[in-house]
């Protein structure tokens, strides 16, 4: 009998307490639903509107996304984010994955050596920035330094070069970002079962082989989310680009993040820097969607 | 793990090898550390002797202005008064920042794995996609907001939008830590009557310290060395550091004095690196667990 009165007597309480976790995640959902969902549909609206320097909410069809592809300076930004992507992937993968092997074969100070190559994670892209701005300086870097050293006929002028200043950006960003790839990659192979090892050595295979056939291809999960890493990394990549050549030699360092930010912000073309990013969207949606779905895929049939 | 004696040398001539392999690494060692080594010597160097010497030459004099000028009168941009308040701009972003996203992080994450309710995993797999989106498609709405809740161009502001993008990553950090918390102790407690709050202070937080520790370093770094949201979002004397030492850098007129810039460098890039050589092994494991935010 007295129970059954307690039990009547907390129901409310009970149904307070039963919301809190509802409530304490509350803030979160919306902030999600407004501030992610909601603006990414508010981007695509304006993207499909005759928006100038104020936004306008006339539809004007897929105008915004007409003008945009016939734009040059957007054909240059996709261009080099293109070149730029492509190389600083394939650099900072290769790079990533030789310094890990280098770091696995019994290294002393190694710890010392992975704080050496690691470190540049740490730093802003502006800073980073900075920096090879200096080294790559034309007149004081080190064109000047080899210069200095005998070589009076180097020359080493990228950076002011419109047809090679978007390799300096790859140099900077692989700088920055490769001892990221090997820390992962080191944390790879510092899981492979060395039962599997041993076996290939007394089959006598040799170092480089059983790099190749049998630790390389075991780590095919690492290599993939390292691949997405850099990619997010190359696509979102606005910070480097501002600050070692801000887009210049004229435009032609443009990303599609620059871009993107000219035309909203110092422009005043608001319809064309949101079919921009909306095309940016579009391009990590394409890389994210098949691997969000292999991996999912991949799980289930474990 | 694997035991890396199985790869170590063999025969008398892997020894060449080695001494290979060490070559090549010192010269990677190198390469890393150079821009760091460039940036401190130039910074100590007069313009004179920036002339006159190379990118790796020792001054030839120690001489500290460089830094005293960056710190308190280099011209960023119109204002004349250095890096300090901008440097200072930034700490008042980052702290509040940093504790609202970790605190409503672990409550998230809290409520996420041990206070599931229907439609919560539906919700997590919604969040997620906010590490993922290139913040592009969200700055023209936010600009607008702000200005909308008079928060544009203010400290306040960009606390805001820090802890608002923030929110997916603190949240996937906690969330994967407390699913490897037994729900049996969360359990019991409920059983013995303890709510919601009290279970989090008393069971879940003091075992958090280690996603706590990388929670706050991850936090750090990415809204310390933020750029986007602090040259959209602040203007004048609310700009965070990384905005100042651009202005600094790309827009000072009459002579460059690269000595201040690489000071100012330094300046801007002192707290991560200090997180870093101080608390590595957290940053490492930051990286690697909260890695796709890049």
């Amino acid at each position: 009998m007295q129970v059954v009165i307690a039990k009547t007597k907390k129901k409310p309480l009970d149904f307070i307490a039963d919301q809190i976790p509802k409530l304490v995640l509350s803030p979160t959902i919306l902030m999600t639903i407004v501030f992610i969902y909601g603006y990414v549909i508010w981007t695509g609206v304006l993207s499909f509107t005759k928006s100038s320097f104020l936004p306008n909410y006339k539809f004007a069809g897929t105008l915004q996304y007409e003008k945009l592809f016939e734009n040059e300076r957007w054909g240059v930004a996709v261009d080099n984010l293109f070149i730029f992507g492509g190389l600083f992937i394939l650099i900072c993968l290769a790079l990533g994955i030789f310094m890990a092997i280098l770091l696995d074969q019994r290294i002393r100070a190694e710890g010392a050596i992975r704080t050496v190559f690691l470190y540049p994670m740490a730093l802003s892209f502006i800073v980073t920035g900075t920096a090879w701005k200096w080294i790559l300086n034309p007149g004081l870097g080190l064109e000047r330094l080899v210069k200095d050293m005998g070589f009076e006929n180097f020359t080493f002028d990228w950076l002011i070069n419109s047809d090679m200043a978007i390799y300096t950006l790859v140099i900077a960003a692989v700088w920055q970002s490769s001892g990221f790839v090997m820390a992962l990659f080191l944390a790879g192979l510092r899981s492979i079962d060395s039962s599997i090892i041993k076996a290939a050595q007394i089959d006598g295979a040799s170092l480089p082989k059983i790099y190749l056939r049998i630790i390389l291809p075991s780590l095919r999960p690492v290599f993939f989310s390292a691949f997405i890493i850099l990619c997010h990394i190359a696509i979102k990549s606005f910070d480097l680009v501002k600050a070692l050549t801000n887009g210049g030699p004229g435009y032609s360092t443009d990303l599609p993040a620059t871009f993107m930010y000219a035309f909203s912000f110092t422009r005043g073309q608001i319809g064309l820097g949101s079919a921009s990013a909306m095309m940016m969207l579009a391009g990590v949606l394409a890389i994210l969607i098949p691997y969000l779905y292999s991996e999912l895929r991949g799980t289930r049939n474990a | 793990m694997h035991d890396s004696t199985v790869l170590g040398p063999q025969t008398s001539s892997a020894k060449l090898g080695r001494v290979f392999i060490y070559a090549i690494l010192a010269f990677l060692v190198l390469f890393y550390l150079m821009p760091l080594v460039v940036m401190f010597l130039t910074s100590v160097k007069s313009m004179a002797d920036i002339r006159t010497g190379t990118l790796i030459s020792w001054p030839k004099e120690f001489v500290f202005d460089a830094w005293g000028k960056a710190w308190s009168s280099a011209c960023t941009g119109v204002a004349c008064e250095g890096v300090s308040g901008y440097f200072f701009n930034s700490l008042k972003i980052v702290l509040p920042a940093v504790l609202i996203s970790t605190f409503l992080g672990a409550l998230n994450g809290y409520v996420l794995t041990k206070w599931k309710f229907k439609g919560s995993d539906l919700f997590f797999g919604l969040l997620l996609f906010g590490c993922f989106i290139p913040f592009q498609v969200v700055l023209l709405p936010m600009a607008q907001t702000l200005g909308w809740l008079g928060l544009a161009n203010t400290t306040a502001g960009l606390v805001f939008v820090h802890v608002v993008y923030g929110m997916a990553f603190t949240t996937l950090f906690f969330r994967n830590f407390y699913v490897s918390v037994p729900s049996e102790l969360v359990s019991a407690a409920k059983i013995d009557g303890a709510g919601f709050f009290t279970i989090f202070w008393r069971i879940l937080l003091p075992v958090s310290t280690p996603i706590i520790v990388v929670c706050v370093i991850w936090q750090f770094t990415q809204i310390w060395n933020d750029f986007l949201f602090g040259v959209v979002y602040a203007a004048g004397d609310t700009q965070p550091i990384t905005v100042a030492l651009n202005n600094l850098v790309n827009t000072s007129t009459g002579v460059k004095e690269y000595n201040v810039e690489m000071a100012a460098a330094i300046i801007a890039a002192l707290p991560t690196l200090l997180v870093y050589v101080l608390a590595g092994k957290y940053f490492v494991r930051g990286l690697t667990a909260g890695s796709v935010k890049g």
